[in-house]
């Protein structure tokens, strides 16, 4: 709580983007304390993570601080006290904290409980609501994560200048590799120790994604720990160097199919004469068909998601540079 | 009575935390590091919902009988996701504000707009 | 395949949107947004049929059965609504190509009709679905793609609308997810219907009226309700013109189908309009919508700004008639939802010909357009009738079930009122008639043209449907009555 007060009242950006990202890991700790493990998980990686750092490209190029509110808040003040007094009022009859006894814990859960391993065969009982019982959820999650990231392809996107001649190609070689060579002195450890983690956090992020099904992990979380290698990566070596890695139309191609296998996956079922996101008819043998159909649309997720966080941070840090040299000219 | 409700209460002071500084902060990044706070105390809302004294995660593994709620996980697992891409959707439209406007202080805005009309 | 229409409305503009990325020329991706328009639009005539005939329809969806899994529940309410969207969604888009040309640049256009068809899934998704939690989903759905495409505006100003219409709609959702929250922890459930039989023995707790609270406080930040219709104005005014008679049309309706779903269908009728003062409020805050916007839209001097107040003014007339509880007040704001969307629709539409012709829609430029523009303007006239609710348009007809609800409940003031408020759309629409018609042309407008015909196709459908539905009420009453009466229990 403190964490938030202190938001409420520093004028220093920076440090306010830090705090927030403390109250992210704070929240992800508080989340296992509660059982959560899934989800401290997302929170760690999205929320503290990849939120922080997206914060912090925005203010690169909105500028740190700001100004003092002039006028009494009197208004926002009076809202905010309704609003929680409701809100409190609303929590008199709420069953208490931890009760097994809650509605909650009596109606639709102990199905997935109980029941969640005959009907699905999967250890990860969150895992198996989140991709069979409610897939379609999922599904939508999945749709708002690519519509962000159109979102901002469409309002960050700079043209790229047109294919280049072999002199033009040339020259950028040379341009990047004098680059490299004066950031080669200043961060020299950081590039050798990172070129070497890089392979581990992607086998890490596969491992979370195959993973899932029998411990905290999935597509979600797999995506952005990928990502987070690709953004780690580009960091310290450059957006053209990256660039030259991953294309930029390949990206959006690679975003547009993990929907769109995962929504496979959905038709074939229609095909075989089920409902949408009915796994059973994926295969003879019902559970053999769940696991089928969680894999690949976790797959399906953890592309979208990863190519998403990546298009994301690249809009972002192309714009910077785009008005940087703007700037210089 | 009050302590099991004080684990609600703190929840609703800090999404009040978080609304008030989207409502009464004029500066749009401030307002969207709100907007992030508010969301991410709803969620610790519905987490603390799922939580069963004596129980653990939701995984099934040997000799483990009483297990947390794995609904509200799977909810806000969404819950959280929406939020980024909220996020940094505003964050978008903040850095082309900041572009078009100079400024990306409410009141600096609407004064140029004013002037605009 | 016919039975799994339910989801395949949803299906099939959501997955063709990542498909949009795969086509090359913005030509092709035009072409076949428009079909995939145009499927879910035949996909809503045909739920529409089925329901009519054969009752709701239940769809299962990942083949568990609700509670457990999500259910897609279809009744005569979300069809008729699946029909408007899909409808005004496929007409506006004839004029898409054209009018985008001029008001977006050349690389985004790929990606406008990507959030357009994410957009439109977002609000199928919406109203189709019968899950609570999926509902918050779908709406964000919708919601991102709808700041995305407002701010693909021209004018800066677009920004700064996106912006604010994202901060109030993320509220707005948040807190909807709270309500959600709330019930789901007094009931343990998730799924509108089973819902709906769970909360009646909680109903009497402070934990379900501060749901309820939060529940019907966010739908109103989406719908506009005054005085939470701050960011409509200028959303409606600096997005993209296409956006706009999209938006218009369909955006506020879904919310107003929610509010409808969430009091009738889930809380019930009789914990809805008695635990909260419900009727007195929406009956005030509704009046209050229509003379406050109506007024305002007197004042403006940018047309899309005076159509984006009487938006808000007509949303004023579709809660009083929701705030009468009766059967025949249930019908007007349904046939109210149909007539406005056609009407704004053709009215927004029509301000994208005159925008894509003159670069501006400011009332001073519109002198003379009456007779350089003649069929555009025409249109606009007809249109603007149909607002005051002149006989033969289709605003005369909801115009007169709502005035036939409040007095069959014994309300005068409030029918005199109504009427004053149409008294009021008629000075805002006499301004730009006067204008256009009355005032020689400026200098400088010598060389206008009227709009081409990827327009004037569109509007003149829109129009005409709003003249033929003005005088053939069968279909619209038909489908509003037997929505309204199954949603008081009455009847089927």
């Amino acid at each position: 709580m403190g964490v938030a007060i202190a938001i409420v009242r520093m004028k220093d950006l920076f440090a306010v983007i830090m705090l927030s990202g403390i109250y992210g890991l704070l929240s992800a700790s508080f989340f296992v304390a509660m059982d959560a493990v899934d989800v401290a998980f997302t929170e760690a990686s999205v929320g503290a993570g990849i939120s922080t750092l997206l914060m912090l490209v925005a203010i690169s190029m909105t500028g740190r601080s700001e100004h003092p509110v002039r006028h009494k808040p009197v208004l926002a003040l009076v809202v905010v006290i309704v609003t929680g007094g409701l809100l409190i009022y609303g929590t008199l009859d709420m069953p208490y904290f931890g009760s097994a006894q809650a509605p909650v814990h009596q109606h639709v859960a102990p199905r997935y409980i109980n029941d969640s391993m005959q009907e699905v065969g999967v250890p990860n009982i969150v895992t198996s609501v989140l991709a069979s019982y409610r897939a379609f959820d999922t599904f939508g999650e999945v749709i708002v994560i690519f519509t962000a990231g159109m979102g901002i392809l469409a309002l960050l996107s700079v043209l790229r200048r047109p294919r280049k001649t072999a002199g033009d190609i040339a020259r950028d070689t040379a341009e990047i590799d004098s680059l490299n060579d004066s950031m080669h002195e200043q961060h020299l450890i950081l590039r050798i120790v990172s070129k070497m983690l890089l392979p581990f956090i992607m086998l890490f992020a596969l491992y979370v994604q195959f993973h899932g099904d029998f411990g905290p992990g999935g597509g979600f979380q797999a995506g952005v720990i990928f990502a987070a290698a690709i953004i780690l990566y580009t960091m310290l070596f450059g957006m053209s160097t990256a660039r030259r890695v991953i294309n930029q139309s390949f990206i959006q191609f690679l975003a547009a199919t993990g929907v769109l296998l995962y929504g496979s996956v959905g038709l074939v079922s229609l095909l075989n004469g089920k409902n949408f996101l009915d796994y059973s008819a994926l295969s003879a043998d019902p559970i053999a068909g769940q696991h089928l159909g969680i894999l690949l649309i976790e797959l399906g997720v953890g592309i979208t998601v990863a190519s998403v966080m990546i298009i994301i941070f690249f809009n972002f840090a192309g714009r910077r540079e785009n008005s940087q040299g703007n700037n210089k000219t | 009575m009050l302590m099991g409700l004080y684990n609600d209460w703190v929840v609703v002071v800090l999404m009040m935390v978080g609304f008030y500084i989207v409502i009464a902060h004029g500066n749009l990044i401030k307002k969207i590091v709100g907007l992030s706070i508010f969301q991410t105390s709803v969620f610790i809302f519905y987490i603390s919902m799922a939580k069963v004294e004596g129980g653990t995660a939701p995984i099934l593994a040997e000799g483990i009988s009483q297990y947390s709620n794995p609904l509200p996980h799977v909810l806000i697992l969404t819950a959280i996701v929406v939020g980024i891409a909220t996020t940094a959707l505003a964050l978008a439209l903040a850095v082309r504000i900041k572009e078009a406007y100079g400024s990306i202080e409410e009141e600096e805005i609407q004064k140029q707009d004013n002037l605009d009309c | 395949m016919l039975i799994h229409l339910p989801i395949l409305q949803v299906i099939v503009p959501l997955m063709a949107a990542p498909l949009c990325l795969l086509l090359t020329r913005p030509r092709l991706v035009w072409l076949f947004t428009l079909i995939v328009s145009g499927l879910a639009f035949l996909i809503s005539c045909l739920l529409l049929q089925q329901v009519m005939t054969s009752g709701t329809i239940i769809y299962e969806l990942s083949g568990w059965e609700a509670p457990w899994g999500i259910e897609y529940r279809i009744d005569q309410l979300n069809a008729f609504l699946l029909l408007i969207i899909s409808a005004v969604s496929t007409v506006v888009l004839i004029a898409a190509d054209t009018s985008i040309k001029k008001e977006i640049p050349a690389d985004k256009h790929t990606f406008f009709y990507i959030l357009y068809l994410l957009s439109l899934a977002g609000m199928l998704g919406i109203v189709a679905t019968g899950d609570a939690f999926n509902v918050f989903v779908f709406l964000e759905i919708s919601s991102l793609s709808a700041y995305a495409l407002i701010a693909l505006g021209k004018d800066r100003r677009a920004l700064w609308a996106a912006y604010q219409y994202l901060i109030m709609g993320t509220i707005g959702a948040t807190f909807i997810l709270i309500g959600i929250g709330l019930m789901y922890q007094m009931t343990g459930t998730l799924n509108m219907h089973d819902l709906s039989m769970r909360l009646p023995e909680v109903e009497h707790t402070r934990t379900v009226f501060t749901a309820f609270a939060f529940i019907i406080v966010g739908i109103c930040l989406k719908l506009a309700l005054f005085p939470l219709h701050l960011w409509l104005p200028n959303a409606y005014a600096y997005a993209p013109s296409i956006v706009t008679a999209f938006f218009a049309a369909t955006a506020t309706k879904v919310a107003i189908y929610l509010l409808i779903r969430f009091t009738f269908s889930v809380f019930g009728l009789s914990f809805s309009f008695t635990a909260v003062p419900l009727q007195v409020l929406f009956l005030v805050l509704g009046l209050l919508g229509i003379f406050a916007a109506s007024m305002a839209a007197i004042y403006q001097k940018n047309i899309k700004h005076l159509f984006a107040y009487s938006s808000i003014a007509q949303i004023g007339y579709m809660i009083v008639g929701y705030s009468v509880s009766t059967t025949t007040g249930l019908m007007a704001t349904l046939l109210h939802l149909f007539n406005h969307a056609l009407m704004k629709s053709a009215l927004f539409l029509a301000l994208a010909a005159v925008m894509y012709r003159i670069g501006s829609v400011q009332l001073s430029q519109f002198q003379g357009l009456g007779r350089q523009m003649p069929l555009t303007m025409a249109a606009i006239v007809i249109g603007g009738l149909s607002l005051i609710g002149v006989p033969l348009t289709v605003g005369f007809v909801s115009k007169w079930y709502l005035i036939l609800a409040t007095l069959e409940n014994g309300w005068w003031p409030v029918a005199v009122l109504i009427l004053l408020g149409s008294l009021l759309a008629v000075v805002y629409v006499w301004r730009i008639v006067e204008v256009a018609y009355f005032k020689p042309p400026l200098a400088s407008s010598e060389s206008i043209e009227e709009a081409p015909l990827s327009f004037l196709i569109p509007i003149w459908i829109l129009v005409l449907a709003n003249i033929y539905f003005g005088i053939d009420t069968r279909l619209s009453v038909q489908v509003t009555q037997s929505a309204a009466q199954s949603l008081f229990g009455v009847g089927l």
